[in-house]
């Protein structure tokens, strides 16, 4: 069978699943349509949140970048899951007893305040949305490599199927669907892993592959895998692998941002409102990061593998000798080779082979029938450009892996980028129809309007996010992440954790810290990713973890403005008394 | 009044239990994944051929968070079964 039939067969079958899902549990009233009534049990919604937490981001290009930057990458790893311990421990058990729909509707009815409300509503928005965009990016690009069809088709076709499911099933039917897309996604992701760590260290679990020898030069010549990984990237001239080159404050920073920028996202607070108490937010809480734990702890032995691979098999060999995934990662245009030497061997080294971002390839073919870039060429003697993206996706190939390994992955990079676009989905549009348009512009809205304004909502949001999935600003959509993050680290966590903690905190701290926070956060970044041509850091603190900072500003400006005014009302004094109790939650 | 007073000795509790699970958080990531990580890496013993600060930072941290969450809900429900504010079922 060829590797299109399997891709195809793969890829349908499990989208037959999910919309089967989403027939099946097809919702009427507002609270099913955004919390499942919160009748989902807890290992569900654990596999479910992580499904809709590993965007297609994070399951095509982590172990890429862990492959690239070796230490440097450990921000993501630690930043990604430590946000979790922080989610559980403060802020989402107060939230679900606290029993309302969004994460914006603590902020009003916490800070009595419209001004509140607004402030949370902007960030809900702007925060999903340029996460969406990413995401109907990744679909159609995954789409576009399988069956040879134009990013703008493969953004629609995407597109109407997140539609189709998300409006369908509302959270019920997202949760269900994304409990089936965990489980393609965790097989997508070990099996190879698994397999590689055989070819490459004997050992079949990946986990200790990585801290096992390499043994296959024989195993007289074992030496342990990450020296081995040292020694090719020393050879190279790139940095070791185990040895970072950010600052230890950048780093620091950076992970700190991600971290409670996670604890403060939207679309996975609002995943704990599915469960039934507060009980059961501990113990999917666990379950959710168990699950995600399962898939980052394969990650950094995924990267080393491959980057160990690449540079074994692709380094110092003729043009004519390469395997045959090289040739096809060609074809595609995310791997380039220029003969700066002339020799028609391959030399990879540290730099950049060419000037610019992206490869642009000519027409012609070269004296050994490689594709020919018309890039300006770099002073530097690397000859070998390969995108990031590809590691994952091309790491069965280079194991010589059967073929329906290869479409399984396919599948699992699919599922990745549509379970975490259909969550997004649903925060954006409730945010629109519940926060904006029932709780500030039209009080008097009837569940049935409402979830009527909710599909219009999500329609046309995915509308937009479909634009810049196939107009993407190119620059902007990678640099998008740093705002996400940072933005909500610098607003709502910080917010939330005081509303809960601290019964003296009042509407004009929280407002003052909420504006104070993001608004130096924003310009900090769109300063230094959108105007400055240097790269002078305050302190060296990159944009990236720029949010950390916004966050210690946000507390202090909080504490100081709620100091020197009247304190809340005995109503929410009384009301954060009780969300602090666990019992009882509706 | 019994109730105010049982659910006053929960929350300080409970604010002692997360400030003990966050410390921890804290000391296995930033802490041995990025501040000290050049002492472990140097002067304590690798795991396997992994040095012990990178391990920390890519896989340790990881196993030591799940832990930490599954200590944080025993903890968490035997605390609400003390002072007698579980859900009953």
């Amino acid at each position: 069978m060829s590797q299109e039939l399997w891709n195809y067969l793969l890829i349908g079958l499990s989208f037959a699943v999910y919309i089967g899902i989403a027939l099946r549990s097809k919702v009427a009233s507002t609270t099913e349509y955004y919390v499942a009534s919160g009748g989902v049990s807890s290992f569900a919604n654990g596999m479910a949140t992580a499904a809709g937490w590993m965007s297609a981001a994070t399951f095509i290009s982590m172990a890429g970048g862990i492959a690239a930057s070796g230490y440097n990458a450990s921000r993501f790893l630690m930043g990604w899951t430590g946000g979790f311990v922080l989610l559980t421990t403060l802020i989402v058990p107060y939230l679900r007893k606290f029993g309302k729909f969004t994460v914006v509707d603590f902020l009003g009815d916490r800070f009595e305040s419209t001004t509140a409300r607004l402030v949370g509503v902007v960030c809900a928005i702007f925060i999903s949305m340029t996460y969406i965009m990413g995401q109907m990016r990744g679909v159609g690009l995954v789409f576009a490599r399988l069956f040879e069809i134009e990013v703008t088709t493969g953004v629609l076709i995407g597109s109407a199927i997140v539609f189709f499911y998300a409006s369908i099933g509302g959270m019920k039917g997202i949760t269900y669907t994304q409990v089936a897309q965990y489980i393609v996604m965790v097989f997508s992701y070990t099996i190879p892993a698994v397999f590689i760590s055989l070819l490459l260290t004997g050992n079949v679990i990946p986990q200790l592959g990585l801290i096992g020898n390499y043994t296959q030069d024989g195993a007289e010549a074992a030496v342990p895998l990450l020296e081995k990984l040292n020694q090719l990237n020393t050879e190279l001239g790139f940095a070791r692998y185990t040895e970072g080159s950010l600052s230890q404050l950048d780093m620091f920073c950076i992970t700190a941002a991600l971290m409670c920028g996670t604890a403060g996202l939207p679309h996975v607070i609002v995943r704990f409102f599915t469960v039934k108490s507060v009980k059961a937010v501990r113990s999917s809480a666990c379950w959710t990061l168990a699950c995600i734990a399962l898939i980052y702890l394969t990650a950094p032995a995924l990267g080393a593998f491959a980057r160990t691979n690449f540079m074994n098999e692709v380094n110092e060999s003729a043009y004519t000798d390469l395997p045959q995934w090289f040739y096809n990662w060609e074809d595609r245009g995310l791997i380039g080779w220029v003969d700066k030497n002339q020799d028609g061997i391959l030399q990879h080294q540290a730099g950049e082979v060419f000037e610019g971002r992206v490869p642009e390839f000519g027409t012609e073919r070269g004296p050994h029938g490689e594709r020919l870039l018309t890039n300006t060429l770099s002073e530097n003697e690397n000859e070998v450009y390969y995108d990031r993206d590809i590691l994952v996706m091309a790491n069965p190939e280079m194991a010589g892996l059967p073929k329906w390994v290869v479409a399984l992955v396919m599948a699992g990079c699919v599922a990745a980028a549509l379970s975490t676009a259909a969550g997004l989905l649903l925060v954006l549009s409730t945010s629109i129809s519940h926060d904006l348009m029932k709780k500030i512009i039209k009080p008097n809205l009837t569940d049935k309007e409402e979830v009527h304004y909710a599909r219009l909502a999500s329609f046309v949001s995915l509308v937009i996010a479909a634009y810049f999935g196939i107009n993407p600003p190119s620059a902007i959509v990678a640099k998008t992440v740093a705002f996400a993050f940072g933005l909500a680290a610098s607003s709502f966590f910080p917010t939330i954790l005081m509303g809960i903690f601290f019964k003296r905190v009042n509407k004009f701290g929280a407002i003052a810290g909420m504006v104070i926070g993001i608004g130096f956060t924003f310009s900090y970044i769109t300063y230094f990713q959108f105007f400055a041509n240097h790269s002078n850091y305050w302190f060296g603190i990159s944009p990236e973890g720029i949010g950390f900072v916004g966050m210690i500003l946000n507390f202090v400006i909080t504490t100081i403005v709620s100091s020197l005014t009247p304190a809340p009302s005995e109503n929410i004094q009384a009301m954060v008394e009780e969300i602090r109790v666990p019992n009882g939650a509706k | 009044m019994k109730e105010k007073t049982a659910q006053s000795a929960h929350w300080h509790a409970s604010i002692r239990i997360v400030i003990g699970i966050l410390g921890l958080w804290f000391f296995v990531s930033l802490g041995c994944g990025v501040l000290f990580r050049d002492f472990l890496d140097e002067s304590l013993p690798p795991v396997g051929g992994a040095p012990l600060g990178f391990w920390m930072a890519q896989q340790g941290s990881i196993i030591s968070f799940v832990l930490l969450l599954i200590l944080y809900r025993f903890l968490m429900n035997r605390l609400d079964k003390k002072h007698g504010l579980e859900d009953a079922v």
